[in-house]
């Protein structure tokens, strides 16, 4: 086995990697590598070739390769080592990973680890679409590759299924290769993307979206050769005699992503059942001293700069930790209360200004955030507009007395 | 003059914005959270334009495709005579980011620029 010595090892080479590598070095840490299994960095950004990456961040509106070159570049000027072409296989609580690529196997000692897997598409076997099964059913992005990167085109008459971001982007980018682009198809009453791609990918190309339908069967023997689509009721249950086949040889399915943790369940970390990501506190840190989660392995975030944010602190963190040993403390538990799905950090164990994410369950107009401990409300903040594509931050003081109360905050959202 | 919602599209919050437009003037009602957001409208109002990206065929490249962009927004309704130069146009690698691959696209005063470095095989 081939031993190497890192600082801080970084497992994962998207957005999320290389911003926490990038924090890393800038805030102090010497050898910090970067693992990646593919021969490029910088994630699905490479095929992310639209605009609008980098406007919250920088201000200015960059291409998904240029937002990449620009990470890129920055982990180069740290000299950040880059492993590309390696696959972690596992690490374990004494921070060690094992890693292989066409060198050999790899035993990788580090003082921390920053987990930035990214995260996977759903596919039809996630949501059980009943059918034959056909060739061309594509998830989105595998679509996006094909197109972007591989100049492959998947397909000449297309419906998507999910208004997911990648999916109206799609609809967009299909539309503009030449494709007949019939329709998108979302379960919900709204579109799950932001409102920016409705308008300029649907709107603009007037592609139709059928909110409150489904696909209900996939038809085809060798390729595919039509679905059917439904209206459905309020709890999402087929409204019989709504029914339409459309002609299509090609589905696209945009239908939500999965953070990939595999690694991280081996190892121990703890996940939380509904983001799918690792329990952390408000330095990101797992319930495994010296393993950090960051980027869309933790969270699936709404846009990459609010990931390379959230990373940049994971980044620093680990740094920091490096120099000096966490204190114990009393810990105190973050749950979503009414009208909230998730909460991130779940745990929070040291007093101080702790910044929150969170997504709503229903879009909403002018509704209060309240955090309450025991019944009691300890924090309130009015939002003018609510959606669960749109993910909430909000920063919140927690004291000393808080801290040691034992007793978990509370965090709802309603009117 | 009609009044007309328009969501910006300049970042991700999507605001939607308030006008009163007939093509040619404008004016704002409310809505927008920044500056960006009232130019924005404004255009979309009297001069719709958008950043194209696609991708342009590569000869010798790692990749067979180079993404690229227009250095500008384009008018809306010349997007497809721009596809159609971008469709005709191939490059030989290396392709460096940012390098300027068609001059004044269309007529539109905007160029084709690479957004992403390709070396050769």
């Amino acid at each position: 086995m081939i031993e190497e010595v890192f600082d801080v090892a970084v497992i994962g080479g998207g957005p999320a990697g290389l911003a926490a590598a990038v924090s890393a070095s800038e805030n102090g840490a010497e050898k910090v590598v970067i693992l990646d299994r593919n021969s490029w960095l910088g994630g699905i950004l490479p095929q992310c070739i639209h605009d609008g990456f980098g406007v919250e961040e920088t201000g200015v509106s960059m291409t998904g390769p240029e937002y990449a070159n620009m990470y890129i570049e920055l982990a180069e000027k740290h000299g950040v080592t880059i492993m590309s072409e390696t696959m972690v296989l596992g690490f374990n609580k004494k921070l060690e990973i094992i890693a292989v690529n066409k060198e050999g196997v790899y035993k990788i000692k580090t003082r921390g680890i920053v987990l930035a897997m990214g995260c996977r598409e759903k596919t039809r076997w996630n949501v059980m679409i009943p059918g034959d099964r056909p060739s061309g059913v594509f998830t989105a992005g595998v679509a996006q590759a094909f197109i972007n990167l591989y100049n492959i085109m998947p397909g000449k008459n297309v419906v998507i299924l999910g208004s997911g971001d990648v999916g109206l982007i799609m609809a967009r980018r299909l539309k503009l290769e030449g494709a007949n682009v019939l329709g998108v198809v979302e379960i919900l009453p709204y579109a799950s993307g932001l409102p920016r791609n409705v308008v300029q990918c649907l709107d603009d190309y007037d592609i139709p979206l059928y909110l409150n339908h489904t696909v209900t069967y996939i038809k085809g023997r060798d390729r595919l050769e039509s679905v059917t689509i439904a209206k459905v009721d309020k709890n999402m249950n087929v409204i019989p005699g709504t029914e339409k086949e459309i002609k299509c040889d090609t589905l696209l399915l945009s239908l939500g992503l999965i953070p990939e943790n595999e690694l991280s369940k081996n190892a121990g970390v703890e996940i939380d059942n509904i983001t799918r990501g690792p329990r952390v506190d408000q330095f990101y840190e797992t319930n495994i001293p010296g393993v950090f989660a960051c980027g869309n392995c933790l969270q699936v975030y709404d846009t990459v700069d609010a990931l390379s944010v959230g990373a940049r602190h994971a980044g620093k963190y680990v740094a920091q930790r490096l120099k000096q040993e966490k204190t114990k403390n009393s810990e105190i538990f973050v749950k979503p209360g009414e009208g909230v799905r998730y909460v991130v950090p779940q745990r929070v164990n040291q007093s101080g200004p702790v910044h929150f994410t969170l997504r709503v369950t229903q879009p909403g107009e002018s509704v209060f955030l309240n955090v309450t401990s025991d019944g009691k409300k300890i924090y309130r903040k009015k939002l003018r507009f609510v959606n669960p594509a749109n993910m909430i931050n909000f920063e919140m003081n927690v004291d000393k007395t808080l801290l040691r109360s034992n007793r978990s905050l509370e965090v709802s959202v309603h009117g | 003059m009609d009044e007309k919602e328009i969501t910006c599209i300049v970042c991700p919050i999507g605001c939607k914005i308030l006008v009163r437009t007939d093509g040619k003037k404008f004016k704002l009602i409310k809505g927008n959270k920044c500056k960006r957001g009232e130019e924005y409208a404004k255009s979309e109002a009297v001069n719709p334009r958008r950043i194209l990206t696609s991708s342009i065929l590569v000869e010798n490249g790692e990749w067979p495709l180079v993404s690229v962009k227009t250095s500008k927004p384009i008018p809306k309704d010349k997007i497809f005579d721009v596809l159609n130069v971008i469709k005709k146009t191939k490059v030989k690698a290396p392709v460096k980011i940012g390098q300027k691959i068609v001059q004044n696209v269309a007529d539109t005063n905007a160029d084709i620029v690479a957004t992403k470095t390709i070396q050769i095989v």
